[in-house]
């Protein structure tokens, strides 16, 4: 009898597609294994689970980007943001390596948040520049070199490790999403979360503080990319030039192939979810297929343009 | 019939500060990099030369083409981020096309295991000429594909080109794995020196000996080129009703159908066109370089920063308002600073730094306007 | 009862013309006829079906059923270029410009003077030119962007727009609404030329001294019909008046309770803002419903916008309960117990993909919040009371609230404010494009809120209905208020003269009227 639930509905649909097609990747997946190599690894658990585990650092970097479609507006800024918040992290160590990480992250969505929601800065644009800023700053911190510096114990026990068999940075993904999830359907900054990106204008006069809102959603994108950050210094055991570079566009794609409306205001997070799952499914097949780059790049843009099309298209404008 | 003042009008002077008026993003950005462009001359250690000139605008041209070409689309507002993808398939496709090897170049297809031959290129001067033809066309293409993907399948502009890009990416790497391929060396020197060197390249103008020619002979080609494709392809077009069009669905959408303009057929050429310009900054780079590379991180901030060249060119991401002039000297901007960073001997590490903070500065103080707003709700319009 | 006498043959001719919007009435039942070189003006209040006539004509909605003929032949258009291709031009209310693009551009945007195939910018220029002159406006530079444009001279660009299609029906629809007194003068000239050019002229107006001024024959509509057609100086102005208000009065209002001495509540003392609010005094008591009246555009909606903390930089106090409050946001006049009903409910009142319920508790999610969390049981119970309460007609509240129909989604908006218990209510023409029963029900509900202690703040077009539901009307004037009307000055004649601002010295169009 939840409003929020029956509200979005009607995405459950791309949610659902979305699932049967995974489905669909592991069954042709495992024939083309099967046929090639008489073995099924997509099925064994192990090897789920260390797919997982990769899948985790863009399913965290999802989370915060869907909050951000959500209202409607995007963040650019991410790769950088990731790589900042693993070499501060990386070079102060200690214990205060993780939250130095994330705040980096932090400040980084507060200035975002601010360009967009008071100067009203189109975001495309402003987190482009915060992005090259970012770099900037890292490179002339790292004198352009791999930094040096190692990632802490604790970061590499997060994003490396196991317990009870289960990739430490599986619990961590959950646990994001569990929080992001709940904010978006239980609370009332969910709510707003969805108003603005239906119509700002009606938020704004239904006495939503919308320009707090957009800043805490950039916050949380900056979060969310800065902890994916620490975890993957902590998985590769150090922080490197670039190491954002391949999170920016797949988790856009994430995003929108669970369903969540690249205009803002529709979407489930079990969609991002389950977005990150198919392009991280995706890559793997493609990659016991040993299918070179060109190849992965192709489907990867066709399936995109063949989830749109199946869900449904937009409306005309017509007057 | 009404008495009608005599044909005095609004006096030239007034058109001329309207223009400047409507125009002050643009007329801002040449400003800036005038001031830009001789200070640079000024403090480069060998002063003005034609040299310096040529290798300026070597380093200009493809990235003045991607800001041509992102400038369409934002201008019907919509944003395409395949433009990088786009030049840099066509330039793999160049460097297969443009060897001007004696006798063609042979084409092989390796798909799926299966190998086929498709027969060969012809690598005389025709076969040239016709393989910037086919390398323009393949870009026109990708752009007129990304239209009807936008148009017919009413997705995105921004995620339809996102997913378009992927393919084009792909189908670049698939061309060339690993950087390689060639380009006749003459077409390289011809295109990327000075106007002289180009006349004796082609053997026109006595070689470019002959004496009227050579207070011009120093022009570098890039220059002309950039210079020759606004005026034959970017004018007419902004001049053409479709032209006019792609303005008017940037600037009200409902307004322009309800007028009965072709609103489809404006995005579908305004997105072919960009391809068209993508095509032109491809073509160009893989001449300049002598082979085609599938940089996927290069095409990424050839994109991104033809989105920050338009802005700084004074064009609005609403759409509506702008022109590909403008984005060109945006273009020009940005690789201005970066000269900079060469000859001040300044740590190129800071050069990011510096371009953002730039962008930054840009973008805000267009932005102080919200400011001046007295009913809020108008900023949400 | 059309009694017009057709000395001519007519050009434009209805007859049986009906149009329903959503099982809502517009016209009913319409003939018509117009004829060249006359300019026949069309009369009645908001809502007596004068934009559906015109839009039908233009081609903008087709008829459910009747005739059109032009010049003795039948027609239907399907789009507004069928129509202008007839020559039928119709210059709406509504701007169709294209903002960025220049005055030139817009005016000959359907079909541009060409030179090898490219615009002429230089022949459309001088087109341009050559139209603004027929309009006397010379002044406006045909390479001015449209945006950077008073609304004023927008206006005289979209009727030169109009000139340049060459009607031989030309439509205004409010055209001088946003005109200086200078342009009107142009604009007279201009149409008393085209008359006597032979073309025939539709003028809509609420402005009962342009109409004496300009037109040859009136007719006057009512509740979607057809009331009279009579020639110039056949009627004087308060049989015209009398002919608009009717006698079939729909609405069934609620009482007023008898008027004791009020607590007051809402107090402005010396409002200004921008030039369109010019210090605005009132005060609003608990339990009181005062309306804001006169013409369209006069400051009534900027007033609440202001009050809601829509507005920057006003002047002035506001007052509430004897504490000063200053709305910097609507956030802020929430929290002050202010509520809006916002203009157009469609992009402003509602969130419309988004579910019944989730649009119910936006503004109140605080209220039914544990800590961070919404209470689900909580949210449920105040989403089925406040569908109680409204009589909200839905099937589930999951559904988006597009799947409703403009009155329970108007119920909707409301109810929404409600839920925060808001202590001052400010309405902005919440009938507008309601059926009759959810008026009545809204009615009755705004009485209940004022029998509550709610201060009530409440703008309509509709007269009949400020005088039946309100307890006092300050009527405005170019962000003025010329006047309070209560108890037995409360009449619809007394209205109009106040909204026409006849009783005040300054006549015909004077001073721009800002929308």
């Amino acid at each position: 009898m939840t409003s929020a639930s029956l509200s979005l509905s009607r995405d459950d649909r791309p949610i659902l597609i979305a699932a049967l097609f995974i489905l669909v990747i592991l069954v042709a997946g495992t024939v083309y294994t099967f046929a090639r190599f008489g073995s099924a690894p997509l099925l064994s658990p192990t090897y789920l689970l260390q797919q997982l585990q990769i899948g985790a650092f863009l399913g965290i970097v999802a989370a915060g980007m869907m909050v951000v479609i959500l209202i409607a507006q995007i963040d650019l800024s991410v790769p950088w943001t990731l790589a900042a918040a693993a070499m501060m992290a990386t070079s102060i160590g200690g214990p205060l390596a993780i939250p130095v990480g994330l705040g980096i992250g932090l400040l980084v969505g507060l200035v975002n948040g601010i360009g967009v929601a008071y100067l009203r800065v189109p975001s495309m644009i402003f987190t482009l520049g915060v992005n090259a800023v970012m770099r900037g700053l890292m490179v002339a911190h790292t004198g352009g070199y791999a930094p040096q510096t190692a990632a802490t114990d604790l970061m590499r026990t997060l994003a490396a490790d196991r317990t009870l068999g289960i990739p430490n940075a599986l619990f961590v993904w959950a646990a994001v999403s569990v929080l992001v999830a709940v904010m978006l359907q239980r609370t009332a900054l969910g709510r707003y979360i969805y108003a603005i990106g239906n119509k700002e204008a009606a938020a704004y006069l239904a006495g939503v503080d919308t320009r707090r809102v957009t800043v805490i959603c950039f916050v949380i994108c900056g979060v969310a990319a800065a902890l994916a950050g620490v975890l993957l210094a902590g998985y590769s055991t150090k922080a490197y030039q670039g190491m954002g570079d391949a999170y920016l566009l797949p988790s856009i794609a994430a995003v929108v192939i669970g369903g969540t409306n690249i205009l803002g205001g529709r979407g489930r997070y079990l969609g991002t979810l389950i977005g990150v799952v198919l392009i991280v499914l995706l890559n793997s097949v493609l990659s016991i297929m040993d299918m070179p780059e060109a190849g992965r790049q192709v489907i990867y843009g066709l399936v995109i343009i063949f989830m749109l099309l199946v869900y449904g298209r937009g409306e005309r404008v017509t007057s | 019939m009404l008495q009608r003042r005599p044909a005095l009008g609004p006096s030239m002077l007034d058109d001329v500060a309207i223009r400047v008026r409507q125009n002050v993003g643009i007329v801002t950005a040449v400003l800036l990099f005038c001031v830009l462009y001789v200070l640079y001359n000024l403090a480069h250690p060998k002063g003005f030369s034609s040299a310096v000139l040529v290798q300026n605008g070597d380093e200009i041209f493809a990235l003045a083409m991607l800001a041509m070409a992102q400038t369409v689309p934002v201008l019907a507002s919509g944003l395409d981020l395949s433009v990088g993808a786009v030049m840099t398939m066509v330039g793999c496709f160049a460097s297969y096309l443009l060897t001007g090897t004696a006798g063609g170049t042979p084409l092989h297809l390796d798909l799926f295991g299966l190998h086929l031959f498709l027969g060969t290129f012809p690598g005389d001067i025709s076969g040239i000429l016709l393989g910037i033809v086919v390398c323009l066309a393949i870009g026109a293409l990708a752009g007129f594909v990304n239209g009807c993907v936008v148009v017919y399948g009413r997705i995105q502009p921004i995620i339809a080109t996102l997913a378009t890009g992927a393919v084009y990416i792909g189908i670049a790497l698939f061309l060339r794995p690993t950087p390689g391929g060639k380009i006749d060396e003459d077409l390289n020197w011809a295109l990327t020196n000075s106007l002289g060197d180009f006349a004796a390249t082609v053997h026109i103008f006595d070689d470019g000996a002959a004496g009227w020619f050579a207070p011009v002979a120093w022009i570098p080609v890039p220059f002309v080129l950039l210079v020759l494709i606004a005026l034959l392809v970017w004018v007419p077009f902004r001049r053409s009703v479709l032209g006019r069009a792609v303005y008017a669905v940037g600037s009200a959408e409902g307004a322009a159908y309800m007028s009965g303009l072709p609103v489809d057929r404006a995005k579908i050429a305004a997105f072919t066109l960009a391809g068209f310009f993508a095509g032109c900054g491809g073509l160009f780079l893989a001449i300049q370089t002598s082979s085609g590379n599938a940089d996927i991180p290069q095409a990424g901030a050839y994109t991104l920063n033809s989105i920050a060249s338009v802005v700084i060119g004074g064009t609005s991401l609403l759409g509506g308002t702008g022109s590909a002039i403008g984005s060109i000297f945006g273009a020009m901007i940005l690789r201005v600073i970066s000269f900079f960073f060469r000859i001040f001997d300044i740590a190129p590490l800071l050069q990011p730094l510096f371009e953002g903070l730039i962008l930054l500065a840009a973008v805000s103080i267009g932005a102080l306007g919200v400011l001046r707003v007295r009913n809020t709700l108008e900023l949400f319009r | 009862m059309s009694d017009a006498v057709l000395t001519q043959e007519a050009f434009l001719e209805l007859s049986g013309i009906s149009k329903r919007y959503a099982g809502v009435r517009a016209l009913e039942g319409v003939d018509f006829a117009c004829e060249r070189g006359k300019i026949h003006a069309v009369l009645g209040e908001n809502g007596a079906g004068k934009s559906t006539l015109i839009k039908i004509i233009a081609g903008v909605v087709q008829p459910d059923s009747g005739r059109m003929r032009l010049a003795g032949r039948d027609v239907s258009f399907a789009t507004p270029s069928a129509a202008n291709a007839a020559r039928v031009v119709c210059i709406f209310q509504e701007l169709s410009l294209m903002p960025d693009l220049s005055v030139a551009d817009n005016i000959s945007i359907a079909s541009p003077p060409r030179r090898f195939g490219l615009i002429d910018a230089r022949a459309q220029r001088r087109r341009a030119e050559e139209l603004l002159a027929e309009i006397g406006c010379e002044d406006v530079n045909p390479l001015m962007r449209v945006r950077d444009l008073p609304l004023s001279r927008r206006q005289i660009v979209e009727i030169a727009k109009a000139l340049g299609k060459k009607p031989q029906l030309l439509i205004l629809d409010e055209a001088t609404s946003a005109l200086t007194s200078a342009d009107v003068e142009k604009v007279y000239a201009m149409l008393a030329r085209l008359k006597s050019e032979g073309v025939a002229i539709l003028y809509i107006s609420h402005r009962m001294h342009e109409v004496e001024a300009l037109a040859d024959r009136a007719s006057v509509f009512r509740n979607g019909r057809h009331i009279e057609t009579f020639d110039r100086g056949r009627r004087s102005t308060a049989e015209i008046v009398q002919l608009m208000i009717g006698r079939d009065i729909a609405a069934q209002y609620p009482a007023k309770p008898a008027r004791t001495s009020v607590k007051p509540m809402l107090a402005l003392d010396n409002l200004s803002w921008e030039g369109r609010l010019d210090r605005i005094s009132l005060r609003v008591g608990a339990g009181e419903i005062v309306g804001l009246g006169g013409l369209d555009g006069q400051g009534q909606k900027s007033l609440l916008l202001a009050l809601f903390g829509v507005l920057r930089g006003i002047s002035g106090r506001v007052t509430v309960e004897d504490r000063e409050v200053r709305p910097g946001s609507p956030a802020a006049a929430k929290s002050a117990g202010i509520a809006l009903v916002p203009e157009d409910r469609k992009t402003e009142g509602l969130m419309l993909p988004m579910s019944i319920a989730d649009n119910l508790v936006v503004a109140s999610l605080d209220a039914i919040s544990t800590g961070p969390l919404v209470d689900r049981a909580k949210e449920s119970e105040a989403v089925q009371r406040a569908i109680a309460r409204l009589q909200i007609k839905i099937g589930a509240p999951g559904d988006a609230v597009s799947t409703l129909s403009g009155g329970n989604q108007q119920k909707v908006v409301l109810a929404k404010w409600l839920m925060t218990e808001p202590r001052i209510i400010l309405l902005n023409d919440p009938t507008r494009g309601i059926d009759v029963g959810t008026k009545q029900e809204l009615y009755r509900l705004m009485r209940e809120l004022a029998d509550q202690g709610a201060a009530i703040l409440f703008y309509s077009t509709d007269y009949d209905e400020l005088i039946g539901c309100c307890d006092r009307v300050a009527i405005m004037y170019d962000g003025r208020i010329v006047r309070e009307l209560e108890g037995s000055e409360l009449t619809e004649t007394n209205i109009i003269a106040s909204a026409l601002n006849i009783d005040a010295a300054a006549p015909a169009g004077t001073g721009a009227v800002h929308a």
